[in-house]
């Protein structure tokens, strides 16, 4: 079996905090790591090699030149092979163009059984690249998996998670699946894999290589555009109570009447 | 577009390069130069204090006619024959931007035997509502959605389609906004009408709510959003509201639907309904230790309310992720949130601060949850609860 991993690198959000002064991102020293429902999806893959020998797994990303730190991370966790797009051509693209270089990118690497990819990343939170490349690619999807249950000669059978519980369904093969967090727990690398991973070469496409036109990519091919972009305002601070604990009390549910609140 | 830098204005100050949230600047001898990294969501061009950054217009014409859409179409999603409350909510925004832009609220519904959802749907106030009536349709799935709504759009041309952000509308809305070659925006929290052009603005929240960015999809159509639920006012229920029905043909070819559902099943957890709450008591690791919830339960019952929690609590093991408000959990605005020994990491408060009405309970008079509280009381909640509990019986 041959599975397409789809991975991106992404900022730690949890890192970053706001300048107080100027109300902008702080950056500076935000380290970069591979998105967390990514190696997830990764792992899904890993754990379907462990028990199918034989099976490749290739990971496949769109980023600057950076982003090989996370495919080498991907290597060093047991992928067989790792490609990255990248290009200046590429850049500003939003979810709809990400999906379609992504696309070109998995059709030069050829057939597949399956791609996997993480439910959302953790700097955009969107959660749209992995069903628009399914589409792209013509494929079926199943989103939000926490689990294979079975891989059946032509189909899979998944549960695919929901608010309130989760369905079990059938989806024929190859098809596309996008993994949450719940699905695994991504294994750690190993020394021998880091070492190998260092080793390995890291193809590098750009829109010459997977054959996509300029205007087809990055920010040129992206119907979506940001308009703006703000710290959110803080809501107004209200008011700090005082006196007596039973004081407080008092006076919070005397205003919370008086304001019709209770 | 693209971002220019003018020469001739620039002092090579570089608080542009720090002003950018997608590293995409860096400076290049004295002057910044825009990398391919940019998005241009305009950050630098407000910092900069010399004007010397403009956005020039240099894409490439879509081929379409947006001229030939109209209406504010509602995605109303059900699962079991139920519209999801986020449906109601979107109906109540879609009314809103429909009357902004002076066109009609039409809904598309999708299942079986939904004759019951219909009515509903007028009552909630629809213009016009589109249904699909097939087994095929009782259960969600990509494809059989996909296509149904794919051809009504072709064949009606909404201008705006919105989707509730939940698991299925996530699942289907990049694949209808692919399927239409137009954009698609996440997770909306906030969306308006441009009173210039009539356009969609859609602001949504991004580096884990660090950031707001507000989007447009100018040259595509329809105007594409999913939209978080527990977010926006919900529709009015209205018996005698008028609409106008179309039924939509369906069809599927043999092996046209790649997905089937074998079954549902229903998790067991104690189900904690936090987004229809109008009271919400939670709490966080100031509680100290799991037995902290008990007091929490008992405001939380005391005023009719369900229990809420802080991540932080979450992960110590001390209450279900299900109760969990924030990023990561559950969006709220209730008409009270009492924040119980919750400091307010900007996660937890991009969660719950549109609440009506916010009331902080910490020790830590520092604590930034007190910047968002409309009431705060420092103190230990140990003492401030039983206190309120107490205030509470004498007024009765």
């Amino acid at each position: 079996m041959r599975i397409i991993v789809c991975v991106k690198q992404v900022p730690d959000t949890n890192e970053i905090k706001i300048d107080p002064l100027t109300g902008t991102l702080m950056r500076d020293g935000v380290p970069s790591i591979l998105n967390p429902d990514d190696a997830n999806a990764l792992e899904a893959a890993l754990r379907i090699k462990d028990e199918y020998p034989g099976t490749t797994v290739d990971v496949l990303s769109m980023g600057p030149a950076q982003a090989c730190y996370a495919l080498r991370e991907c290597l060093a966790m047991g992928a067989d092979n790792a490609y990255l797009l990248s290009s200046r051509a590429f850049g500003g693209a939003d979810t709809c163009s990400t999906s379609t270089t992504l696309a070109y990118g998995v059709r030069k690497l050829g057939d597949f059984d399956f791609i996997f990819t993480g439910r959302q990343a953790i700097d955009g939170d969107t959660a749209q690249v992995g069903p628009q490349l399914a589409q792209r690619l013509g494929l079926p999807i199943a989103t939000y998996v926490q689990n294979i249950r079975e891989v059946k000669e032509k189909t899979v059978i998944v549960e695919r998670q929901l608010e309130d519980g989760y369905q079990i369904l059938e989806v024929n093969r190859p098809c596309l699946l996008t993994a949450v967090k719940e699905w695994n727990e991504p294994r750690y690398m190993t020394v021998i894999g880091i070492e190998n991973a260092y080793r390995k070469e890291i193809p590098v496409w750009d829109e010459k290589d997977i054959g996509i036109d300029v205007q087809d990519c990055g920010l040129n091919a992206s119907p979506t555009k940001v308009f703006r972009s703000f710290t959110p305002p803080p809501k107004g601070k209200g008011e700090i109570l005082s006196g007596t604990v039973s004081e407080m009390a008092q006076s919070l549910v005397a205003k919370l009447m008086e304001k019709h609140i209770l | 577009m693209s971002i220019r830098v003018i020469k001739e204005k620039c002092r090579g100050c570089a608080l542009c390069v720090r002003s950018c949230p997608f590293e995409a600047i860096h400076m290049s001898g004295k002057l910044p130069e825009i990398g391919a990294a940019c998005t241009e969501c305009g950050s630098c061009l407000e910092v900069c204090a010399f004007g010397a950054l403009e956005k020039v217009d240099d894409s490439r014409k879509s081929d379409i006619d947006i001229s030939e859409y109209h209406d504010v179409w509602v995605f109303a999603e059900q699962r079991e024959n139920e519209l999801m409350p986020v449906v109601i909510e979107l109906m109540g925004e879609g009314r809103r931007l429909a009357d902004k832009i002076g066109c009609r609220l039409g809904v598309i519904v999708c299942g079986e035997n939904i004759d019951r959802l219909t009515y509903e749907l007028s009552c909630y106030g629809a213009d016009v509502i589109y249904y699909a009536d097939a087994p095929e349709l009782k259960t969600y799935t990509t494809d059989a959605y996909t296509k149904v709504i794919y051809e009504a759009v072709l064949r009606y041309k909404p201008e705006i389609l919105l989707l509730g952000a939940t698991h299925i509308g996530r699942d289907l809305g990049p694949s209808i906004a692919v399927k239409c070659g137009t954009g698609l925006t996440a997770d909306c929290t906030k969306l308006e009408i441009n009173p210039e052009d009539k356009k969609l603005m859609q602001t949504r929240p991004a580096f884990g709510g660090n950031l707001m960015a507000t989007i447009v999809c100018e040259k595509h159509r329809p105007q594409m959003a999913t939209v978080r639920p527990g977010i926006m006012e919900k529709a009015k229920y209205d018996r005698d509201h008028e609409c106008t029905e179309i039924p939509l043909e369906v069809s599927f070819e043999d092996g046209e639907l790649r997905e089937r559902v074998i079954k549902m099943v229903k998790s067991l957890r104690e189900k904690v309904s936090l987004t229809d709450a109008d009271v919400i008591v939670s709490g966080g690791l100031g509680l100290g230790g799991p037995e902290g919830f008990d007091l929490i339960r008992k405001l939380a019952s005391r005023l009719g309310g369900v229990v809420g929690s802080s991540r932080a609590a979450v992960d110590a093991g001390w209450i279900p992720h299900s109760h969990q408000v924030g990023q990561t959990g559950t969006t709220v605005r209730p008409n009270i949130y009492i924040a119980c020994g919750i400091s307010g990491a900007i996660q937890h408060l991009a969660g719950m601060q549109e609440s009506k009405c916010i009331i902080a309970i910490n020790k830590n008079e520092n604590a930034p949850i007190f910047e968002v509280a409309d009431y705060g009381i420092v103190g230990d909640l140990y003492k401030v609860i039983p206190a309120i509990l107490n205030a509470l019986d004498g007024v009765e």
